[in-house]
């Protein structure tokens, strides 16, 4: 307790306020036992309400309020991270769609080709063996009218030569002296 | 009166004297500063946790960093099982800051500048620091005045001093913020004095008293701070040593 017996010249120069407040605060009043038990009490009292007011009332508050707010963050940037997800889900898609829908394209083109061209060679060779049906018929006909017009020159050329025999000769051939006659001419 | 710097020590009797167990329990100035502080932290943070703004205003800031600070100490010295500690550690600073706080109020009393107080919150937080570490560990907690690794030739002088740096942390912790707040309350207010001594004087005097008016500016600007870092240095420390209870790692 030397604290005390220092402090008490040190309040005995400041002087009057120790008169004033009544001869019964001598010792240093920080370290004054007396004071001890009330202060004890009330501190105790005063600190478990305190510590009952936070634990219970306004720290939850608070860790509330900050809680809320980490959820709200949290929960746009998770919103956030969806959507662009899903963009990037739809540009795929649309992706896909376009180059699906140029495939598709080309298939149709393709095969519209492919029908347009057998169609086209079909139909070239139905004319193709008409034509070609119509020139043989064509080129018969023409054998046969040549054989006919041999005949017909063989015929001219037996009655020319009957007649030339008559007017010659004044006389008569028979038919198939003439036959014979120009068979040998022939040969 | 006024130029006396240990009058705001004074302890008077505001209701009373009341008497439990031939114990002298009045309601003094000091019970009413202590509720005054309770008062205050629970109207500001209740204030300021009212609104529940999204994007919080200067008071609902001030709320959630005053919050946020004792809790990353917390989680940072204890870790996660350190968070039933919280609201304990949070009680504690916010009463020893609080109550330096309003001791910087001229005529206001300031709790912590008695040692019964600081003594008593210390010895607190020592009581439980045993109290968890036996709970904890069992008596297996005593090893943490066995450091590991030690010579035995030396053991038990090691052991020794583990102790007597056990049994004096009370003492520090208390003593360390009585002896900071009483010792600024007193500095503050003999400078004080001096101005209105040497102002009273009236010519070379008054500008005389203009070197301990200047110096009291800067005293209570330094005492802003010191009443800020004892608070923190509590909390801190009770952390620590709550860190010894919960972790026995030497």
């Amino acid at each position: 307790m030397a604290t005390t017996t220092e402090a008490a010249p040190a309040e005995g120069t400041t002087g009057e306020s120790t008169e004033a407040e009544g001869g019964a605060h001598h010792v240093f009043p920080p370290l004054d036992s007396k004071t001890f038990p009330s202060q004890l009490f009330w501190l105790v009292i005063f600190f478990a309400a305190l510590y009952l007011l936070m634990s219970r009332m306004v720290l939850p508050r608070i860790a509330a309020i900050l809680e809320a707010r980490k959820n709200q963050i949290d929960g746009d940037l998770a919103r956030a991270s969806a959507l662009k997800d899903e963009t990037e889900k739809t540009l795929q898609s649309y992706q896909k769609a376009l180059s699906d829908a140029r495939g598709n394209a080309t298939d149709i083109a393709k095969t519209t080709r492919d029908k347009v061209d057998g169609d086209v060679n079909a139909k070239r060779a139905a004319l193709d063996a008409t034509l070609a049906e119509k020139v043989a018929s064509a080129e018969a006909a023409v054998a046969k009218s040549k054989a006919k017009a041999m005949e017909s020159v063989h015929d001219i050329a037996s009655d020319t030569a009957a007649e030339i025999v008559a007017s010659l000769t004044g006389g008569k051939v028979t038919k198939t002296a003439l036959s014979k006659a120009l068979a040998d001419a022939k040969s | 009166m006024a130029n006396d710097p240990i009058h705001q020590f004074q302890i008077h009797d505001l209701a009373g004297p009341f008497h439990v167990g031939g114990y002298e329990i009045s309601f003094t100035n000091s019970a009413l500063f202590m509720g005054v502080i309770v008062a205050t932290i629970t109207g500001i943070l209740t204030l300021a946790s009212s609104k529940r703004a999204l994007v919080p205003g200067r008071l609902q800031s001030v709320g959630e960093m005053w919050y946020g600070m004792i809790d990353n100490m917390v989680k940072n010295v204890l870790g996660e099982e350190g968070k039933a500690f919280f609201p304990l550690v949070f009680s504690l600073f916010s009463f020893v800051l609080v109550a330096n706080m309003l001791g910087m109020f001229p005529y206001f009393f300031t709790v912590t500048s008695h040692v019964i107080v600081t003594i008593s919150l210390a010895l607190f937080v020592i009581g439980l620091v045993v109290a968890v570490g036996l709970y904890k560990h069992g008596l297996g907690w005593f090893k943490l005045f066995v450091p590991s690794g030690v010579p035995l030739a030396i053991l038990p002088f090691i052991s020794l001093i583990e102790i007597i740096s056990f049994l004096s942390r009370p003492i520090s912790l208390g003593l360390r913020l009585f002896g900071n707040m009483l010792a600024g309350h007193i500095v503050l207010k003999v400078f004080a004095g001096f101005v209105v001594s040497l102002g009273a004087l009236g010519g070379l005097g008054f500008l005389g008293a203009l070197a301990p008016m200047l110096m009291a500016v800067a005293l209570t600007a330094l005492e802003f701070l010191v009443a800020f870092l004892q608070a923190f240095v509590f909390a801190i420390l009770t952390c620590v040593y709550l860190n010894d209870a919960l972790h026995t790692h030497h």
